[in-house]
């Protein structure tokens, strides 16, 4: 039990999320978690006006299971199978983030600097995240996948589109990180 | 209703993994796009390579999936302007709010409700590219 209740080293979670993939492949379906912002699209009625949303949401169902499941598990693992303690960041990361301004680094999964109330009711707190969403869902449909469709199966299945996108996806992190981050905070 | 029981299970499990490794933290991208741990690395790494040896495995073995069929990857069209554009973007915004579609939905189970307007943004943001779809480079 302390092994579940201590965070999985790399190359315990790695494998294991393989193992997903091969999983929903054994089922006859894919592992691509980005598709399910498209048919949640579909299932609000964008198909009437545009014809890229225009199909049979109900045979990607599955996969929206697949996404109430990862949020039960995300509260499972967090409420249940985890001790409270810090993310056992690089000294290097945790003096970059405190010189940026950010404080208690590493003392939970996401900087209240971005995810708290207080952030989020703040002009720039907000504009983080729905820019950042923004970019997100917009870049994953344009790319034809994130970070599981193309850097986990398009990768483990060779192929070349998945390999140029994840050049892109560190592309654009890289400058994000460290072109815009000294501007931003 | 007996069908999706599995995906449900699967679904569980992914999110207990991307947890339990750390991937769902914003401050674990942030460290990636800095080079400073191979953790982030060290996770993508071992999942590909464990992926290509399945795959592998699972083609020597001539595996069929529960519907009989051959178990097959569905092949990405051809290209390299929406691949490079689009993943950019990507990184851009997955650097930004630390979060990618997967682990969006995962942090919400967490009880980090604030998520919730990223993945509103997100759905935004794939409804504009639906909309901009025929004007954009391919």
């Amino acid at each position: 039990m302390e092994y579940i209740l201590k965070p999985w080293p790399w190359f315990v979670s790695g494998p294991l999320i393989a193992l997903v993939m091969f999983l929903l492949l054994y089922f006859g379906r894919t592992f691509g978690m980005s598709s399910n912002l498209r048919t949640l699209c579909a299932i609000g009625g964008a198909g009437k006006r545009t014809e890229f949303f225009n199909f049979d949401w109900k045979s990607q169902r599955w996969n929206l299971v697949v996404v109430l499941g990862a949020i039960v598990g995300g509260f499972i693992a967090h409420y249940w199978l985890s001790n409270p303690i810090n993310i056992d960041l690089s000294e290097a990361t945790v003096n970059d983030l405190t010189a940026l301004g950010f404080q208690n680094v590493g003392e939970s999964l996401l900087p209240p600097e971005l995810f708290s109330w207080d952030a989020v009711f703040s002009i720039k707190g907000i504009l983080i995240l729905i820019v950042g969403g923004f970019l997100v869902g917009f870049g994953t449909r344009y790319a034809g996948g994130c970070t599981s469709g193309h850097a986990i199966t398009g990768l483990s299945s060779l192929q070349v589109p998945s390999l140029i996108a994840v050049i892109g996806f560190f592309l654009g992190g890289l400058i994000m990180i460290h072109l815009f981050y000294p501007i931003l905070f | 209703m007996g069908k999706y029981i599995k995906f449900f299970l699967v679904g569980i499990f992914f999110g207990i993994v991307l947890v339990k490794s750390e991937a769902v933290s914003w401050y674990r991208i942030f460290e990636m796009f800095k080079f400073q741990s191979f953790h982030m690395y060290g996770i993508i790494g071992t999942a590909v390579i464990t992926g290509i040896i399945l795959l592998a495995f699972s083609k020597m073995k001539k595996i069929k999936t529960i519907k009989g069929s051959t178990l097959r990857v569905p092949l990405k069209e051809r290209g390299f302007t929406n691949y490079i554009l689009g993943g950019t973007i990507f990184g851009l915004g997955w650097a930004l709010c630390g979060a990618c579609p997967g682990p969006m939905y995962i942090l919400f189970g967490t009880g980090a409700f604030s998520i919730l307007i990223v993945i509103a943004a997100a759905l935004l943001g794939t409804y504009v590219y639906g909309l901009l779809r025929d004007k954009l480079p391919h």
